[in-house]
């Protein structure tokens, strides 16, 4: 068997999902190689040829694939994945757009967001937004398939040895075009990969209410998230939002504050480790999923916390 | 400009899902169904089009079971014009249901496709990606605008990280995200009118598609359950029991 992973980045950077990724295709189990895609991408080229179990590092480096088009994605990992037995990628929302297009122009289905791997055609991953948990078999000769990184442990980022090789292939669709775009900038850890997350719901009223939020994260090197309520409400950017058709997060400690804990959010953080809910309502359900309940009034809670955490911290 | 819109019957969001205990699926017998809210989502948008004068018919395609004409009629009663119903009680994968709109595609040479970006059953967000390719369109994913302007369509898409803009030649697909909008309800003038509306009935073998599923479920669980903790009194407790039990600070 042999396996590309197609990593994830962001033409600065590697992120970590890429080592849950080829964590995945070891599980699968055989020769595990990377294509970097992207545009100056040298540097992320040599990070992934560091991971711990990498064969092979191939490097599509072009402007086309500069913004990560789908169109143009598609076609390239459609013609370097052609000889693999299985092509895997993370489902953040760059592979959730252009791997349904690589199984599409395979004529092969894709297996999307595995959460497990119980042998090499055979899967594991949620469906009715994890109220249910599915073992799916896949019976096409290429399995394509999205990894949820936090199903899998990443492998080391540091200790491999693999080759780079240039690849030459210029897949171009002319379909779309990049115009713009706005990304918020943060210096809290990203937050699909932090080890704690503290998110806000309605109950943060606005978005100036978040910043006792972040004080909190400051204090404990933590990520800010939030649930889609609060994003609707415009309180914070989408990006932050946590759950089913969010971020899914598994920290070490999951803080919910102002969150009633519908089923669509906790689909995004039910596999953290630990789980705080604070809430003025001692029947929100989210007390039903908290190894610690506090029944509070937020705006009383968070700054008793921000001081206590001072004091221990 | 035609707009084709993909709607789905799925189970209602609001309903509590159950595993059948023989683990071969969930029970959806006397369970509410509903249109994916994706879907509602992506009417909506078309509608909105309809309004400003860009779109100029809207056909909603379903494909499912009989009962899957209710969701076209809502679609229809919402204000789109037309309706074709695939109808078949298999269970239809993405690759199919992406080769079924193809069909659909090639008939009716919509300018714009809109879909929902997953449905809450299945949870695969692949249907409409797969229909791009398969027709040679650019897609607009986890659309949180979409500006139609002469034969491009700028969609802006919710990424990791925040937003980004693409610029798609027409034709091209677009998937919602749950931001784009917020659908209205059908009024009962329109849910009377919309049964009037023209709705057109044909079977996968019609469209020449064959379906053969490549997946196939071995066993369907319920997820290990969490168990509730416990209440702490205060901050100081609980700031406490982070740092000395639980040992996550
Ligand atoms: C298709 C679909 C997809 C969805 N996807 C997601 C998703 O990915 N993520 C997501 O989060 N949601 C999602 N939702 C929405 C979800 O159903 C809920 O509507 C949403 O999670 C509610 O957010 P909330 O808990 O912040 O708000 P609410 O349910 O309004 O809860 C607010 C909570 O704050 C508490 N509160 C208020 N004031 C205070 C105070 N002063 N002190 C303490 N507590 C206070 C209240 O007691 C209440 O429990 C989705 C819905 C649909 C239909």
């Amino acid at each position: 068997m042999s396996i590309l992973v197609i990593a994830e980045h962001d033409n600065s950077s590697l992120k970590q999902a890429t080592l849950n990724v080829v964590a995945a295709a070891k599980a699968i189990g055989g020769d595990i190689d990377v294509l970097v895609a992207g545009e100056n991408v040298g540097a992320i080229a040599e990070a992934a040829a560091k991971a711990e179990g990498v064969n092979k590092v191939l490097v599509a480096d072009n402007a086309a694939y500069g913004h990560f088009l789908a169109e143009n994605l598609g076609e390239l990992v459609a013609e370097v994945g052609k000889n693999y037995s299985h092509i895997l990628t993370s489902a953040g929302t760059t592979g959730k757009d252009f791997m349904p297009r690589v199984a599409a122009l395979l004529d092969v289905a894709q297996v999307s967001d595995i959460i497990r791997v119980e042998s090499a055609d055979t899967f594991v991953r949620p469906i009715y937004a994890g109220n249910a948990i599915a073992t799916v078999k896949a019976s096409d000769s290429i399995k394509v398939i999205t990894v949820r990184p936090t199903g899998f442990d990443p492998v080391a980022a540091e200790g491999g040895s693999a080759s780079v090789e240039q690849l030459d292939v210029v897949k171009d669709a002319g379909l779309s075009s990049f115009v713009g775009e706005e990304k918020a900038k943060s210096d809290r850890p990203d937050l699909a990969s932090a080890g704690i997350v503290i998110s806000g719901g309605r109950g943060m009223q606005n978005g100036d209410n978040f910043k006792m939020l972040e004080q909190v994260a400051d204090l404990m090197g933590a990520a800010v998230g939030a649930s889609r309520a609060a994003v609707d409400a415009g309180f914070v950017p989408n990006d932050m939002q946590v759950g089913q058709t969010g971020k899914i997060v598994a920290p070490q400690l999951y803080v919910a504050v102002g969150i009633s804990g519908a089923i669509q959010h906790l689909a995004g953080m039910s596999d953290s480790k630990v789980i705080v809910a604070i809430n003025k309502d001692e029947e929100a359900p989210i007390f039903q999923v908290a190894d610690y309940g506090l029944v509070a009034d937020l705006f009383e809670a968070v700054p008793q916390l921000e001081e206590e955490l001072k004091k221990v911290l | 400009m035609k707009v084709l819109v993909a709607v789905k019957r799925v189970i209602d969001y609001n309903v509590k899902v159950r595993v059948k205990p023989d683990n071969t699926g969930v029970d959806l017998a006397n369970v509410k169904m509903a249109m994916n809210p994706f879907c509602e989502i992506a009417v909506e948008e078309a509608v909105r089009l309809k309004e400003k004068g860009v779109a100029s018919e809207i056909v909603v395609v379903s494909i499912g079971p009989k009962a899957a004409q209710e969701q076209i009629r809502t679609a229809l009663a919402l204000g789109a014009d037309r309706g074709i119903h695939i109808e078949t009680d298999e269970e239809v994968q993405s690759l199919e249901a992406a080769k079924l709109l193809k069909a659909v595609v090639e008939k009716e040479e919509p300018k714009l496709v809109i879909l929902g970006k997953q449905s809450i059953d299945s949870d695969n967000n692949q249907t409409g990606q797969m229909l791009a390719a398969l027709t040679g369109m650019g897609q607009g994913t986890f659309a949180s605008e979409v500006v139609v302007e002469g034969d491009k369509v700028n969609v802006t898409r919710e990424v990791d990280g925040g937003l980004m803009t693409v610029a798609l030649n027409l034709p091209a697909v677009v998937t919602t995200d749950l931001r784009l909008n917020e659908p209205r309800y059908a009024s009962l003038p329109n849910i009377m009118k919309a049964k009037k509306k023209p709705l057109d009935a044909m079977s996968p073998a019609d469209l020449g598609v064959e379906i053969a599923p490549r997946l196939s479920t071995l066993k369907v669980e319920a997820p290990a359950s969490r168990q509730a903790g416990i209440k702490v009194a205060d901050v100081a407790e609980l700031v406490d029991k982070l740092k000395n039990e639980a040992k996550v600070i």
